[in-house]
């Protein structure tokens, strides 16, 4: 087992480090129970994942990456969070995050998620170390993923859902600078879809707010038309 | 030596004829005591000369084949076992007779217990083995059927009976499966013929469920904790700390050795999934418990899942050749057995005292018996901090190999078996933590602190045959705990024959290594550190500090003097049962069910208000109780039986002749 | 020779710990104070303490069982033989053969359940109290510190303290996620064992606050100073672990001159140091947790130390 010791390439140590950082704080969202901490955390996670863009851009030597990060921070640090401060002030949502599946039960199913991530990452080919390194990238990042889209079914509050769903950008966005050679077409055109989705979700929330008086979205289940 | 075995096990058999005559309690406990040391010493000297399998065929049994008795150093190991817990139950008993009118009921089936239990392990063919097992199970179940007017008593022997119906029903299809051809049941004939592929899978499944459900494992183990308990105190000792090791034998000598070598890595998946299981649930019921004796049951189910997880790792390492680690998780397997054999019986034996000088097992109505019982007390105490795996007692020694072996896990390389690894190892810990808890607060809440009841205030200690058998139990655990080296040397013959690899080389007597050249456990060296600062501590407080103290009522940051009713002072302002349960059932809620239910009366009405705690084994609610509902649909669907004509009758005999004569008739083909 | 060296060392280890452990205490508190704005008593105020309760003569319940007063021994005994184990500046002692992680934790349960049973000795309210709080928590502590071995046992193939350190001193382990997320595990144990902020208040008046100290509130005289002592020793071995497996540069190499040791002893000191400033920050900045919170604190570093070994078991099956 010693042989692994000197395993401690610079490069990747620090972009696992900054990955594993990244899944530790999906982590922590799931274990939040207040709106505001929920989103503070939301704003370093996407300033962790524009370091660690910027990492790799110093690694690879790719000026796009530098600009991926520096588009990330802006977006996704900055303006998304102070946003969503706002709506939450606007609209005197300092409510506790509602959870549908106890917190408890959330990690232990996080934890599965994980470990079927790595599962499902690791044994796709077998070839030089280099490789290998990306391979945990992704189980990392497709980690991330999951641990997004369960916080977007296992919350009841529009904002945390939101939240869960940037996340999940955050996990694609992970992916895509782990892997060399990303163009930044897709970064833009996933900067619009965050605009955009933010858009909607924004004109969503404040019908919602303003027809039933609250944001949770089990309320909605009866407007469906469906019985309860 | 097999003859001298052979002739203790007929001579147990046959004391039940003048128990049933004599009816003399101090007798055949005195005879049981003598055979069983004898047996004791034989299997020691066995174990020690070492040396391979021995047979004997007996002129009688079956009519085609007769009986065939073996003896190997695996079944010496657990005849080991069984003695000792026979010796120290037999002379604890000694004392202790029962009331007149149920004496032949409960000495009659005692020594046929005894030699149930060492006819199963003496056995060389399959009719042996079942005929041992279902006659320990027959004698057990009239041992706890000893009050039949007592409801629970008769819950417990209802439940048990069904469990070792199924016992039984499940083993004699494996032993069908494995006979060779021409229905030959010899252990010999069977390990010369394995079985493979479906009939491996089925025998190793039906092993696991049979055997797994008499040693105890979840979420078979729910009759453990009703059944254990209802028996008087030695026989439960014997229960749970033999009959349990009992079943784990038929396990190992099925799985192990007459299945081939060739199990394949996958059938280490249900002992470690069940053992983990069991010992989690085992040690976390140990602690939501109110009754003393089922504390203990509830301890057991915990220690034969750490077993069954020792016996699951050696069984993956072996199937991927890793000799040298197979040894060791199986040695950790048979050691704890061994152990656990040793405190199992303390501590029953002691919950026996405590029921005789204190007059109950109810926790809530004990306490305060340290003072008035101080050699039952001494004994418990050495017991329970053993089962809390303290080092240097021999709880700690076994579970320290299991977790060598846990650690060791990693090696394998399949990543699935190595997360798998990784659940099971955090399983563990938390079971031995919630053991520890569960002794801590049984041992506080019976022996110490203030009585609750007058009864308990004036409990009385008991006889001395009972303090000779619960003084050698402690001994016994005391020289286990910092000799483990020469046990596992003794051990080394059966981990050779079973796994083709042993530790005997890393197990000095001074220091017991996990691998060859490593460092690793010295528990003399442990015992002497703990006793030189001990030494050092009394110098210290004697130079210094003056001398003698002074006595006063607990401060408790406070309190008033009791009330003149209450001479040792309200028995409800210190922690019970109850609350010494609290935060571990907030805790853990989810995993049994737990949740609280407050009844508040309304203002105006002068009921006291209510706190009722809730919780339930996940094993009675989704496994039993569905189980008994469909068993209920069942029955009723099933008495349109006693509505049939003679004619339909008739025809429902004619339909299974012509069934069973097409199944022959498909065979016959293939 | 070298067995020579080993028996110097392991003397001299001993009685740096012994001598050590209270001022350590004293001067966690001292900077507790001042962070809090208090000039706080000077960092020698527990040996003041020590001696004062060494004169007093001890009162005991009459209900006490001789269980109570043996409790402190085996709890101090416990806690020493540990930390005799446990290097410090520097390595190669002579028991260091016998200095397995889990003998180590076993140790300090032995320490654990002495505790408890002295509580509830006491037949008191508070003594329960204390008791049964404290073996939940050890319940929820000690599967995050057996992965945390898991992992230290994957790294070096052993999980002996001699070896880890020796191993890590040698060869750097680099910058790997897997320590990372296991150091974080160690200290959220390390805080819960060693009762201070957040997980229990040691310097707190109010009973129903306490866990730890719960279950010394009868003791008084010489029994309370050992007790004290034993806190003490505790988590000076607990820091000092926590020294030699994650930065054990520094520590003298085994069968190394006098010269080494003084330079492994002025290593030993700044990382204790460190590590002891850092806790008082750490508990000035954050407040005391609820005590059914304290399962998801611990579960949260059960979580990284499944997380670590997950990552482990990845990378070393990739290379």
């Amino acid at each position: 087992m010693n042989e692994h010791l000197g395993f401690g390439v610079l490069d990747y140590d620090i972009a696992h480090l900054l990955g594993g950082a990244i899944l530790v704080l999906s982590f922590a969202l799931l274990a939040q129970r207040r709106l505001a901490a929920v989103i503070n955390l939301f704003a370093v996670q996407s300033a962790i994942l524009a370091a660690a863009a910027a990492w790799q851009g110093h690694v690879h030597s790719d000026a796009e990456l530098f600009l991926t990060a520096a588009i990330t921070f802006a977006a996704k640090a900055v303006i998304v969070p102070l946003a969503l401060q706002r709506i939450v002030r606007r609209f005197n949502i300092h409510r506790s995050v509602e959870t549908a599946v106890g917190i408890g039960v959330s990690m232990i199913v996080a934890v599965g998620l994980v470990a079927l991530s790595v599962l499902v990452v690791l044994p796709i080919g077998m070839q030089a170390a280099t490789e290998a390194l990306t391979r945990e990238d992704l189980a990392l990042a497709l980690s991330v993923v999951l641990l997004g889209l369960l916080m977007m079914i296992s919350r009841r509050n529009a904002i945390s859902q939101v939240v869960g769903f940037m996340s999940l950008e955050n996990g694609m966005i992970l992916a895509a600078v782990g892997v060399a050679g990303m163009p930044l077409v897709v970064e833009l055109a996933v900067a619009v879809l965050v605009l955009v989705i933010f858009l909607v979700f924004g004109v969503f929330l404040f019908q919602i707010r303003e027809r039933f008086d609250s944001l949770d979205t089990s309320r909605l289940d009866a407007a469906r038309g469906e019985g309860r | 030596m097999l003859t001298v075995l052979a002739l203790i096990v007929a001579a147990l058999a046959a004391l039940a004829v003048p128990a049933v005559a004599l009816r003399r309690a101090g007798l055949v406990h005195a005879a049981t005591a003598v055979l069983c040391a004898l047996g004791l010493l034989t299997a020691l000297a066995g174990l020690i000369a070492g040396g391979d399998r021995v047979s004997l065929a007996l002129p009688f049994g079956l009519p085609w084949t007769g009986m065939v008795l073996a003896v190997d150093p695996l079944s010496l190991w657990f005849l080991l076992i069984v003695f000792v817990s026979g010796t120290a139950a037999s002379v604890y008993a000694l004392d202790d007779p029962p009331a007149p009118e149920r004496a032949g009921a409960i000495l009659t089936p005692y020594p046929v217990f005894l030699a149930a239990m060492a006819l199963t392990l003496l056995a060389g063919d399959g009719f042996t083995l079942l005929l041992g097992f279902e006659l320990m199970s027959l004698a057990s179940w009239a041992l706890v059927l000893a009050r039949p007017e007592d409801p629970e008593s008769r819950r417990a022997g209802a439940l048990y009976l069904g469990m070792a119906g199924l016992g039984g029903a499940c083993l004699i299809p494996v032993f069908g499966l494995l006979a060779a051809p021409g229905v030959d049941l010899r252990f010999d004939a069977i390990r010369a013929a394995p079985p493979e592929g479906l009939a491996a899978m089925a025998v190793m499944a039906l092993t696991v469920i049979g055997a797994g459900s008499k040693a105890g494992l979840a979420p078979l183990h729910v009759w453990l904790p009703l059944a254990h308990p209802a028996a008087p105190s030695h026989v439960s000792a014997l229960m749970s700390a033999a009959m349990t090791k009992v079943a784990l034998y038929v396990l190992i000598r099925i799985l192990f050795d007459l299945a081939g070598p060739t199990a394949p890595i996958w059938w280490s998946a249900p002992l470690l999934v069940l053992g983990a299981a069991s010992a989690v649930l085992g040690a976390l019921r140990a602690n939501l418990e109110t009754d003393t004796k089922v504390v203990l049951a509830c301890s057991t189910v915990e220690n034969i899942g750490l077993i069954a997880v020792a016996l699951g790792l050696a069984l993956a390492f072996r199937a991927t050749d890793q000799g040298p680690v197979a040894a060791l998780a199986l040695s950790a397997g048979l050691l704890h057995a061994l152990n656990h054999g040793f405190i199992k019986t303390l501590l029953f034996l002691g919950a026996g005292a405590i029921q005789h000088g204190g007059g109950s097992r109810v926790l809530d109505r004990l306490g305060g018996l340290a003072n008035r019982m101080p050699w039952t007390t001494a004994g418990v105490l050495i017991a329970a901090a053993s089962a809390a795996s303290l080092p240097p007692l021999n709880g700690f020694a076994g579970e320290w190999l299991l977790l060598q072996s846990v650690l060791a896990a990693p090696r394998v390389g399949l990543l699935a078996f190595q997360i798998a690894v990784a659940l099971v190892a955090a399983l563990l810990a938390l079971a031995v933590a919630l053991a520890a808890a569960a002794m801590v607060r049984l041992v506080g809440v019976a022996l110490l602190g203030r009585p609750r009841t007058p009864r308990a205030a004036g409990a009385m200690e008991v006889s001395r045959p009972a303090r000779l058998a619960m003084a050698g139990l402690a001994v016994g655990c005391v020289v286990a705990g910092l000799l483990p080296g020469p046990l596992l040397v003794l051990l080394e013959p059966a981990t050779r024959m079973l796994v083709n690899g042993g530790i005997a080389a890393n197990a000095g007597w001074l220091v017991i290594r996990p691998g060859i050249g490593q460092p690793g456990y010295a528990p003399l060296l442990m015992m002497a550190l703990l006793l030189a600062v001990c030494v050092g501590i009394a110098w210290l407080l004697r130079r210094h500090a003056p001398a003698g103290v002074l006595r006063g009522p607990a401060w408790a940051c406070g309190f008033i003097a009791p009330p003149p009713h209450l001479p040792f002072g309200d028995p409800a302002s210190q922690y019970g049962a109850g609350s010494m349960a609290q935060p571990l059932r907030r805790m853990l809620a989810p995993a049994v069910a737990a949740r609280e239910v407050v009844d508040m009366p309304r203002p105006g009405e002068t009921r006291p208000a209510r706190h009722v705690a809730i919780w339930s084994d996940p094993a009675w609610t989704y496994l039993f109780i569905p189980l008994m509902r469909l068993r209920d649909l069942g029955a009723d669907r099933a008495d349109i039986l006693r509505g049939f004509t003679i004619r339909r009758t008739l025809a429902l005999v004619f339909a299974t002749l012509v069934l069973l004569l097409a199944i022959i008739a498909l065979w016959e083909q293939r | 020779m070298r067995l020579f060296g080993a028996v110097v060392v392991q003397l001299l280890h001993v009685a740096l710990m012994f001598a050590a452990a209270p001022l350590l205490i004293g001067l966690i508190r001292t900077a507790k104070a001042r962070l809090l704005g208090r000039r706080g008593p000077p960092p020698w105020q527990p040996y003041r303490d020590l001696l004062r309760l060494f004169a007093k003569r001890p009162v005991i319940a009459d209900s006490a069982t001789p269980l109570f007063r043996a409790a402190p021994w085996v709890a101090l005994a416990a806690t020493a033989a540990a930390i005799a184990l446990v290097p410090s500046f520097a390595g190669g002692m002579l028991f260091g053969r016998a200095a397995d992680l889990l003998v180590i934790a076993g140790l300090l349960g032995l320490a654990r359940v002495a505790q408890a049973l002295a509580a509830l000795d006491a037949g008191t309210a508070f003594g329960g109290l204390g008791a049964s709080r404290e073996m939940a928590f050890a319940a929820f502590a000690e599967p995050a510190l057996l992965l945390s071995v898991l992992i230290f046992a994957m790294l070096v193939g052993t999980t002996n303290l001699d070896a880890i350190a020796a191993v890590f001193r040698d060869v750097p382990p680099g910058l790997r996620v897997s320590l990372g997320l296991v150091a974080i595990a160690v200290l959220a144990v390390a805080v819960a064992e060693n009762a201070r902020i957040p997980v229990d208040n040691p310097a707190t008046h109010l009973e129903l606050t306490m866990v730890h100290e719960a279950g010394l509130l009868e003791y008084s005289g010489p029994d309370l100073a050992l007790w004290d002592f034993q806190a003490a020793l505790k988590l000076l071995l607990w820091l000092s672990l926590i020294g030699a497996l994650f930065v054990p540069f520094g520590m003298a190499p085994a069968g190394s001159t006098p010269l080494a040791w003084i330079g492994g002893l002025i290593a030993w000191a700044a990382k204790v140091g460190v590590l002891a400033l850092g806790l008082a920050a750490f508990e000035v900045s954050i407040a005391k947790m609820r005590v059914f919170r304290v399962t998801e604190f611990l579960g949260a570093a059960l979580l990284l130390a499944l997380l670590a070994a997950v990552f482990l078991f990845v990378s070393t099956g990739l290379a």
